[in-house]
């Protein structure tokens, strides 16, 4: 029973992560902000609406949003919530986790390019390739994290983390985390690399990809794209709380509360910094990059 | 602060300048990596008057007065930062995460005197060594190549001071007077480089030549 906390926490709680990285941008900037709990009233309202196809489309691209939230919904039962254990652990989930993430993007991909506009197929060329230098980032990362605790499975991996863990190999870890950290932006189109907001501007990656679906489907994407920030975000937080007690509520407090953070955090970089200039994000993905693969060399030292 | 702690940050130090476009941020950067490495002799050799003289006076110098002397030869000659390097930057990172994985394999093959105090010490002073004759060859800017033979020097230094413990004192001070020689002369070229052929980019040096009709 304990197996499922994870999946249904993620079902329940992921608008409400976007919520708070809105509310802690929004009171940077002075503002009372939209309510915490605004992506579920959009996601309310879109699902009440009829969807408009354009005459060029085709089944692609009614696909395309399904294939994306059935991905994402597999990736919540891969991914453990801290101490608790995800209800689909066996080795090598980390590699099938990177790769639903992967095929995610690549109906969002195809479905922007079955609309034949222009406009899409750039930011579906940009997505691909920053995707494609997030990538390595992450795998090494994993591949860091999976050999320091000798188990090939995300739960393996989050139960070796431990205060002591961080006592000994803290070094490590953080690397990690740093790595990961730079991805989640990245993947989840925040700000440094895209800017959530911007719907109608030429360096715009992952809004851009989007603006042809409507109603469901958009409603969709919009779940979707949250339960892969929740995914990322609880795998980030799995590691800065290194909290196993064995008491499932507390542990699942814990990680909430690391969750939490991640997402303030996020509100904290996209109020503090600009967006990078679209030349220079290649090179923050492969310094991600390079700190993950020194991770990695650190353990197999 | 442990002596691993320390090492990987030298260690991103260099990766940071092999990242960086901008000048004043790689001196910068050296400027901590010179610091983090005069704190090294603190902790791996007891605490007598020697090393803490060797510790204050890498501090001063490679913190201080070598961060002092590159961007006085900076402003002097008016420039921001590396255009158009012979190694791109994200290349550059990609050749710095291989030389690591190069001097972690030759340093496990290196037969090493005694016990070393941590065992990133040589690993990471091959990587000084490596990213400083990276930064060397593939930057043109006069101001980079100095910083890549500090950075250079800080891989030997490293070397010296975390494998070598019976390195007279001596010796030591004699390097990091020849190192602020070398950087101060090296500063006072580049301001006379700048001064003469407007720019500081060294691979048009090579076509100088004596004057002829």
């Amino acid at each position: 029973m304990n197996a499922l906390i994870p999946p249904l926490l993620a079902l329940v709680l992921s608008p409400l992560l976007l919520g708070v990285i809105n509310r802690t941008k929004a009171r940077f900037a002075g503002r009372r902000g939209q309510p915490v709990l605004q992506l579920y009233f959009d996601l309310a309202k879109l699902l009440r609406k009829g969807a408009v196809y354009s005459r060029t489309t085709t089944w692609v691209f009614r696909a395309g949003p399904m294939v994306g939230l059935a991905a994402a919904l597999t990736a919540i039962l891969l991914v453990p919530l801290g101490a608790l254990p995800a209800p689909l652990a066996f080795g090598g989930d980390l590699v099938l986790f990177a790769y639903l993430l992967g095929l995610m993007r690549f109906f969002t991909v195809l479905a922007a390019l079955d609309t034949g506009s222009s406009f899409e197929g750039m930011g579906a060329s940009r997505e691909v390739l920053f995707s494609a230098l997030a990538e390595p980032a992450l795998l090494l990362g994993l591949a860091a994290l999976a050999r320091r605790a000798d188990s090939l499975s995300l739960s393996g991996i989050m139960a070796a983390v431990s205060p002591v863990a961080w006592g000994t190999g803290g070094v490590v870890l953080a690397l990690v985390t740093a790595a990961l950290m730079v991805v989640l932006l990245a993947e989840n189109a925040r700000i440094p690399v895209d800017d959530p907001n911007t719907h109608l501007e030429l360096t715009m990656i992952h809004e851009v990809m989007v603006l042809d679906h409507s109603g469901p489907d958009l409603a969709m994407i919009l779940y979707g794209a949250a339960l892969k920030l929740w995914v990322m975000s609880a795998l980030l937080a799995g590691l800065i709380v290194p909290l196993r007690s064995g008491k499932v509520w507390l542990d699942a407090a814990g990680t909430l509360g690391g969750l939490l953070i991640v997402a303030v955090l996020i509100g904290i970089v996209e109020s503090s910094m600009a967006r990078l200039r679209l030349l220079r994000v290649p090179q923050l993905l492969v310094a991600a990059g390079a700190l993950a693969a020194l991770a990695l060399i650190l353990v197999l030292r | 602060m442990n002596t691993d702690l320390l090492l990987i940050l030298v260690a991103l130090t260099n990766l940071r300048v092999l990242g960086s476009s901008r000048l004043g941020a790689c001196i910068r950067t050296t400027a901590v990596q010179g610091v983090l490495l005069g704190l090294l002799p603190l902790l791996v050799n007891p605490l007598t008057f020697h090393t803490l003289v060797l510790a204050a006076g890498s501090v001063a110098l490679k913190g201080i007065v070598f961060p002092w002397l590159l961007f006085r030869a900076l402003r002097e000659a008016e420039v921001q930062r590396e255009v158009e390097p012979f190694v791109g930057y994200n290349l550059s990172l990609l050749l710095g995460v291989a030389a690591i994985g190069v001097a972690v394999w030759v340093s496990r093959q290196l037969p090493l005197p005694g016990a070393a105090p941590s065992s990133l010490i040589a690993p990471v002073a091959l990587f000084s060594i490596l990213a400083g004759l990276l930064v060397i060859i593939s930057r043109r800017k006069a101001v980079s190549q100095v910083l890549g033979f500090l950075i250079l020097e800080n891989g030997i230094y490293t070397f010296g001071v975390g494998l070598v413990r019976e390195t007279s004192f001596l010796v030591e001070l004699g390097v990091l007077l020849d190192v602020f020689v070398g950087v101060f002369v090296m500063g006072i070229t580049i301001f006379h480089i700048n001064r003469e052929f407007d720019h500081i980019d060294t691979d048009q040096l090579s076509t100088l030549r004596d004057w002829r009709r």
